[in-house]
């Protein structure tokens, strides 16, 4: 993750605002072994505090869990840039 | 009608209004039991229903930096995670509005523990919300936001500033309060007069106030003579700010043609926001002492790199003067700053307080040099009395980048010059000529020279920087710098003030760092004086 200032909270709104488009249970963790916690709840994405330059971990279950990891995805590595996110998501 | 009283607090925006007060809202009213967890739960449900869609609503009158602001505060009212304490508590019987504000608790406690000062912004955030879903479960919760008024009361929450409509007119007025709030900062971009500090003020039975931003003044029942003169004040201020606005896109230029550089004093990320770096030449003045948090731990190096790099990148190449941290004496620290002196002002700090902890110094100086490739940095020392104190840090400095470079990590070694604060180095700048550039602080060489306390109300009168003895070593620094090739300038209050400038430019200053509120004054007031060179 590269955002300026880490996962603060206009990266969480778009991150959990892409999340909950999507019917699968997604998960995101700062570490691989976890905590993994849920990608939809604003709460718990903020209560991550995760800085920028942290590797960012993402696993979905569900009938659109691939696609779910591949836009979530992105929007991290894009920096949570608004028109990257739009046409992965769109 | 009640007999007029004066308040004096700190100005926190420039502008004069008169006209009606209102307290805001304090705590909300105590719900009333229901009588079961279910009529609880729908009551609450209800009330983060009511304060949704308020912000909602808010959120697209708004727009812009305001609205990312209220989507994290519906984010956050939408999400179960926040709700789910509030239930459980419910369920134990507990009314709707204290289990509410025990689960806010929790998550509020969170944020103001953190060691990131993004995170603990947040914490206003979440108060906020916390209230306006209070408001709605006591049915307290009015019409706000009307405009054309004084906002009175200890604090203002952003979603009450930003739902106010300002095209009214108004002000605000708080018993405590910050100038450098966020609410603060709104105030000045909007042009909405506001002053902090008051001290707390009874509003009972006064209905009328006059707001002087300026001054830091409140009027409460003022004459209406006196309120006749505030509106014409007002009026010749208005003229005087649109005048002024002219000349923030525009070089700093005297009326004779004489080029001087105008800066900005910065204390937070967070005011980057505010700044346009196209209306001034670089940041004169980055106060460090914002990460470092009485309580939290302190912040470490890759949390102050990933900072000042932030300050560089927002720069796009002007000049960066990071100085290095400047605690002690009136600022404590615990754990950091010496306990029980005397005469703090006299004691162990800035510079000297960094000798002595050198694990902090080179933490910090470890952050500044992997920060130096990023943009054009250059490190201040403040309080530097002696010489030596400048080599000594210099040598750690050059310690903390050789080390960088033996770890493999990059790294640039910036120039490193000094604050000219007190009167021993004013005095005999010949003897910091290796210094590779002066600022000079003028609140506190002002306070030091005069003898007068900064935040002595009694002494207000001797601590004047225009006193000739000030004027004089600042002539003196700034002709030594000019003739040896050392770059000055000056970072105090004087430089805003446009009734030091004059002596400023004519004691030879071609450099002046400022608030940022006060760019415009002083481009401004530069155009108008002339220096003859």
């Amino acid at each position: 993750m590269t955002h300026d200032v880490g996962l603060h909270a206009r990266p969480s709104v778009k991150l959990t605002k892409l999340a909950k488009g999507y019917a699968s249970e997604i998960e995101i963790a700062a570490a691989p072994e976890g905590p993994w916690i849920d990608a939809k709840s604003i709460v718990k994405v903020m209560a991550l505090k995760a800085k920028r330059d942290t590797i960012m971990h993402v696993r979905a279950r569900g009938a659109d869990a691939c696609s779910a990891v591949t836009a979530l995805l992105a929007l991290i590595e894009h920096d949570f840039d608004d028109d990257h996110a739009n046409a992965v998501a769109g | 009608m009640r007999s007029p009283v004066e308040l004096r607090g700190k100005p926190a925006s420039r502008g004069i209004f008169a006209g009606p007060v209102t307290r805001i809202a304090g705590e909300a009213a105590a719900r009333v039991y229901s009588g079961s967890a279910a009529g609880e739960r729908a009551a609450l449900d209800a009330a983060i229903a009511d304060a949704i869609a308020e912000l909602t609503v808010l959120s697209e009158k708004i727009g812009g930096e305001g609205a990312d602001m209220l989507a994290f505060q519906i984010a956050m009212l939408e999400d179960e995670a926040l709700k789910a304490p509030a239930y459980s508590a419910i369920e134990s019987a507990v009314v709707a509005d204290k289990a509410w504000s025990a689960a806010l608790a929790v998550e509020i406690a969170g944020y103001e523990a953190s060691e990131d000062e993004y995170f603990r912004a947040r914490a206003a955030d979440l108060r906020d919300l916390r209230d306006r879903v209070l408001k709605h479960l006591s049915g307290t919760a009015g019409p706000s936001g009307s405009g054309g008024m004084i906002l009175a009361g200890e604090d203002v929450p952003p979603t009450l500033f930003l739902e106010t409509d300002w095209s009214r007119g108004g002000a605000i007025a708080l018993t405590s309060g910050s100038a450098s709030s966020h609410v603060a900062m709104l105030a000045r971009a909007r042009g909405v007069p506001m002053v902090v500090g008051l001290g707390a003020f009874e509003l009972n039975g006064h209905d009328e106030a006059i707001v002087d931003g300026e001054g830091g003044i409140l009027i409460l029942s003022p004459e209406r003579a006196t309120v006749e003169m505030w509106k014409v004040r007002a009026a010749g201020l208005a003229i005087e700010q649109a005048r002024e606005r002219e000349f923030l896109h525009r070089p700093a230029v005297t009326a004779d043609g004489v080029k001087v550089e105008v800066l900005v004093n910065v204390a937070g990320v967070e005011e980057l926001d505010h700044i346009d770096i196209e209306t001034c030449d670089g940041i004169g003045l980055m106060r460090t002492e914002f990460l470092f948090r009485d309580g939290a731990p302190l912040p470490d190096e890759d949390e102050q790199f990933a900072a000042y790099k932030r300050f560089l990148e927002w720069a796009k190449g002007k000049p960066v003067t990071i100085r290095t941290l400047d605690i002690g004496g009136d600022k404590p620290i615990r754990g950091l700053t010496p306990d029980g002196e005397t005469n703090p002002f006299l004691g162990l700090r800035g510079v000297r307080l960094m000798l002595a902890r050198r694990d902090v110094f080179r933490t910090q100086l470890r952050a500044l040099a992997r920060a130096a490739p990023y943009g054009q940095l250059k490190v201040m020392l403040p309080m530097v009395t002696i010489p030596v104190e400048l080599t000594e840090a210099g040598e750690e400095f050059v310690d903390a980048a050789d080390a960088l470079k033996d770890e493999g990590i990059a790294c640039g070694m910036p120039p490193l010059g000094i604050m000219v604060e007190v009167p021993a180095v004013a005095i005999v700048p010949e003897m910091f000529a290796s210094a590779a550039f002066f600022s000079i602080g003028s609140n506190d060489l002002t306070q030091y020279v005069t003898a007068s306390s900064r935040d002595s109300s009694a002494v207000a009168a001797l601590n004047d920087p225009g006193n000739p003895a000030v004027i004089r070593l600042i002539t003196r620094v700034a002709r030594f710098g000019r003739e040896n090739g050392i770059p000055v300038s000056l970072c105090g209050d004087m430089a805003g003030d446009p009734a030091h400038i004059g002596s400023l430019l004519k004691a030879g200053l071609r450099s002046l760092s400022v608030s940022p509120a006060g760019l415009a004054r002083v481009k401004a007031a530069i155009a108008n004086l002339r220096v003859g060179s």
